[in-house]
């Protein structure tokens, strides 16, 4: 009688589940991001890579100090979630902010974009994007001073100055923040990430036909809306979270055709350069509202 | 990785165009078919288990009555327990032998049921039935009650009795024979079809009687062209068959997945496949109608398919008295039952199946199979309720276009009732939400719970 105690009755199935987990998924982002982040860091130097750094391990050790997983290093990645979440925020801030302040961002980022909303998959906005935001609104000039990769001078964001053709800003050798500016590289990332079915592609599809048709009407230049600002790495990489996205396909659409929208009038008529953040942020806040009335039909639904 | 060629790249194309032009429903999954251990084994005979234990609820509906008492000799085929409720199905001695016991035994999911023990004989003689030449002249009525006192119920796994299911005021056009058998490893059904192929095309003419269809079709996975084929020169002259391919796709074989995937319609929410003028019957129980109404055999004894992923000396296909212990079957077909440690032992499929918590589960009406799957080929229990991540794989993969991810935290929040709104009462119980979670949430535990608690309050309420 004794092997009978040992047999497993859990419930159904009883298949072990597709070898696919929550760090796996986060992991292959990264990954995806790995070609813009070496670029941005052989491009701005050891100054980017100690932003980086910093970011990275501030947003790991909150997330993992709020949770008490503090006893072992697998334990305090956990889900990878936390990594990932400092590497966006660490991609987006100029190479000259400085660790110590980007390690700063990333708290913010951990504790008010997600420990405090309930952890994760129960927070509403990106959570790097609420880091950023803090950022931006407590930081204003150093979130907005960029070196030039060229000549080293501290210059403005390609998108007030002028200075810039619309070639080296899609290839990234300008002013700008770290994973921001190279849009060759971000597309590689993307074109994986939509291969292993990791994003969706309606968002950033949606989010950059939105921007190109906006910037169109306010007669604006349309390669620096699209290829300036950090747009290709939020649109591929911030708007397509899973966590703050619409669920339903028609939802995703409106997100992205919103953030478009959103990012180009907030540029040309609000007082930041860069709308991409606020845009996506107010997004983020109708995701709930496009989940609950945009829902599919059931089988057999009328 | 597959290296891609112009030819591979070709032929993947030309498989996917197959998969559109087949026919098939909407979302779910594909899964890693693990049939071919079994699928060419034909149907066997294991020796005569000592005791059988026949459980006297085995069906959706009222336990039944022993019949019979202790120290009572019964023969195979014998009824041993019937209630005079509608909403219930007799069960039969599966061997011929001495009633021992009667008394509540492990069903296997955790709980007992009043069961018959039966020692049995040691000379087990082949039991005789006597044919009903004349069940064509046989009415309606009389077809349902040899139906009911044959004990016959749905064998893919629900139980439902079958004299209730058929049992329809107005006359209902389509019969829809149910060989999809999508389940992984198993492929009693598919024997069915190969080798009673005239059973089930018997059945289904009886049924078709019962509801008064004009047409039935036979949907089979592609995975058993043997079976397409012979059933189709098998009814190649009753204009009244058609046999229907469909797409090899879990879970093709739910009634109303395969109801949409032949006749394109859907049953409205909370209605049943006959609101859309359509009955869905499984092959095995369509051929056990046939053997009550036409050979007045009742059904006591079943076909299971013996698989898994452990090393089983004989895996195979293997006809056994209803009540058989699995460990007796087990222990014929080369497993070591010592070394069963952490393992799962699953009556029915991997994916709706029970993992039985004692080897002395018996066989019932509604197993199909006996799955052995190693610590190694199960997921490890859940040990908390992970967050969701809102990947959505659940609700790109789910049958009916529910929304588990929702569901599911709706339950765990403690508040089922808000999942009403979310059609919970819809759900199939297919477990793929829980077998694509990356998060690796317990999604379709959550969903029959929430599912089980609403309909505890109901029946309080009423």
């Amino acid at each position: 009688m004794a092997q009978q105690s040992q047999l497993v009755a859990t419930r159904a199935p009883h298949l072990k589940i597709r070898v696919e987990t929550t760090l796996q998924i986060m992991s292959e982002v990264m990954i995806a991001l790995l070609p813009a982040t070496l670029f941005g860091i052989y491009l701005f130097g050891l100054e980017a890579l100690a932003v980086v750094a910093a970011a990275v391990a501030a947003a790991v050790l909150t997330e993992a100090l709020a949770e008490r997983r503090l006893s072992g290093f697998w334990e305090l990645i956990g889900d990878g979630s936390a990594a990932l979440t400092g590497l966006l925020l660490a991609l987006s801030l100029p190479p000259t902010i400085g660790p110590g302040y980007a390690a700063a961002g990333a708290v913010c980022a951990i504790l008010f974009g997600k420990i405090l909303q309930g952890g994760l998959g129960r927070n509403l906005f990106n959570p790097a994007l609420v880091g950023r935001a803090i950022m931006l609104a407590v930081w204003p000039g150093m979130m907005t001073a960029y070196v030039s990769p060229v000549d080293g001078t501290t210059t403005a964001t390609p998108l007030i100055a002028d200075a810039f053709g619309a070639w080296e800003v899609f290839m990234g050798t300008v002013p700008g923040s770290i994973g921001e500016t190279s849009v060759p590289l971000l597309l590689i990332g993307g074109v994986f990430l939509l291969a292993r079915g990791r994003i969706e592609w309606r968002i950033p599809v949606f989010f950059i036909l939105a921007t190109v048709v906006t910037a169109t009407l306010f007669g604006a230049e349309v390669s620096l809306h699209l290829f300036g600002g950090g747009l290709m790495l939020a649109a591929v990489y911030m708007a397509t979270d899973w966590v703050t996205s619409p669920i339903s396909e028609s939802g995703q659409i409106l997100f992205g055709i919103g953030c478009g929208i959103g990012t180009v009038l907030i540029r040309e008529l609000g007082a930041y350069p860069e709308g991409v953040t606020y845009a996506i942020l107010l997004m983020n806040a109708c995701t709930p509202l496009f989940d609950r009335f945009l829902k599919r039909k059931a089988m057999g639904e009328a | 990785m597959a290296i891609l060629t112009v030819r591979t790249v070709k032929e993947r194309l030309e498989a996917a165009l197959q998969r559109r032009r087949t026919r098939s429903f909407d979302r779910g999954i594909d899964l890693p078919e693990h049939k071919h251990y079994t699928a060419d084994k034909p149907t066997e005979t294991l020796p005569c288990p000592e005791t059988v234990v026949v459980p006297l609820n085995q069906h959706t509906g009222e336990t039944v009555e022993p019949i019979v008492s202790v120290g009572d000799h019964v023969v195979s085929g014998q009824k041993i327990g019937d209630l005079e409720e509608k909403w219930s199905s007799p069960v039969h001695a599966g061997v011929s032998g001495v009633v021992t016991h009667i008394e509540p035994r492990p069903f296997g999911d955790g709980t007992e049921v009043p069961s018959v023990v039966i020692k049995a004989d040691q000379h087990q003689s082949v039991p005789e039935f006597t044919p009903r030449a004349d069940w064509e002249s046989l009415d309606r009525e009389r077809i349902l009650a040899v139906i009911k006192d044959n004990g016959i119920v749905g064998m893919a796994g629900a139980g439902f009795p079958t004299h209730i299911n058929i049992d329809v005021r107005t006359k209902i056009p389509t019969l829809i024979v149910n060989g999809a058998e999508c389940e992984p490893f198993l492929t009693s059904d598919h024997r069915i079809m190969v080798e009673r192929a005239d059973a089930v095309i018997g059945g289904a003419r009886i049924i078709a009687r019962v509801i008064g269809a004009d047409h039935c079709y036979i949907g089979i996975e592609n995975n058993k062209p043997d079976a397409i084929e012979l059933l189709t020169e098998k009814t190649r002259d009753l204009p009244e068959f058609s046999v229907v391919p469909v797409a090899v796709k879990y879970p093709q074989g739910y009634k109303k997945t395969l109801l949409r995937a032949i006749t394109g319609k859907e049953p409205p929410l909370g209605g049943r496949s006959a609101d859309v003028g359509c009955i869905v019957r499984n092959v095995s129980t369509t051929a056990a109608i046939y053997d009550a109404v036409v050979l007045n055999k009742p059904l006591f004894e079943r076909v299971v398919t013996v698989s898994g992923l452990h090393e089983i000396t004989r895996p195979g296909n293997y006809r056994v008295p209803i009540g058989t212990p699995l460990r007796h079957i087990l222990e014929h077909v080369g497993v070591d039952l010592e070394a069963l440690g952490g393992y799962k032992v699953v009556r029915g499929g991997p994916m709706t199946g029970t993992a039985v918590d004692t080897l002395e589960a018996p066989v019932v009406k509604a197993a199909t199979g006996i799955l052995v799957m190693p610590p190694g080929a199960i997921q490890p229990a859940y040990e908390r309720i992970n967050p969701c991540i809102r990947c959505s794989a659940c609700v790109k993969h789910c049958p009916i276009g529910l929304y588990p991810n929702e569901i599911s935290q709706l339950v765990e929040a403690g508040t089922p009732e808000a999942a009403e709104r979310l059609h919970i009462d819809e759900c199939c119980e297919c477990a793929i939400c829980s077998y694509v979670c990356p998060a690796y949430r317990p999604v379709t535990d959550l969903v029959m719970e929430g599912k089980a608690i609403l309909k505890e309050r109901k029946r309080r309420n009423r």
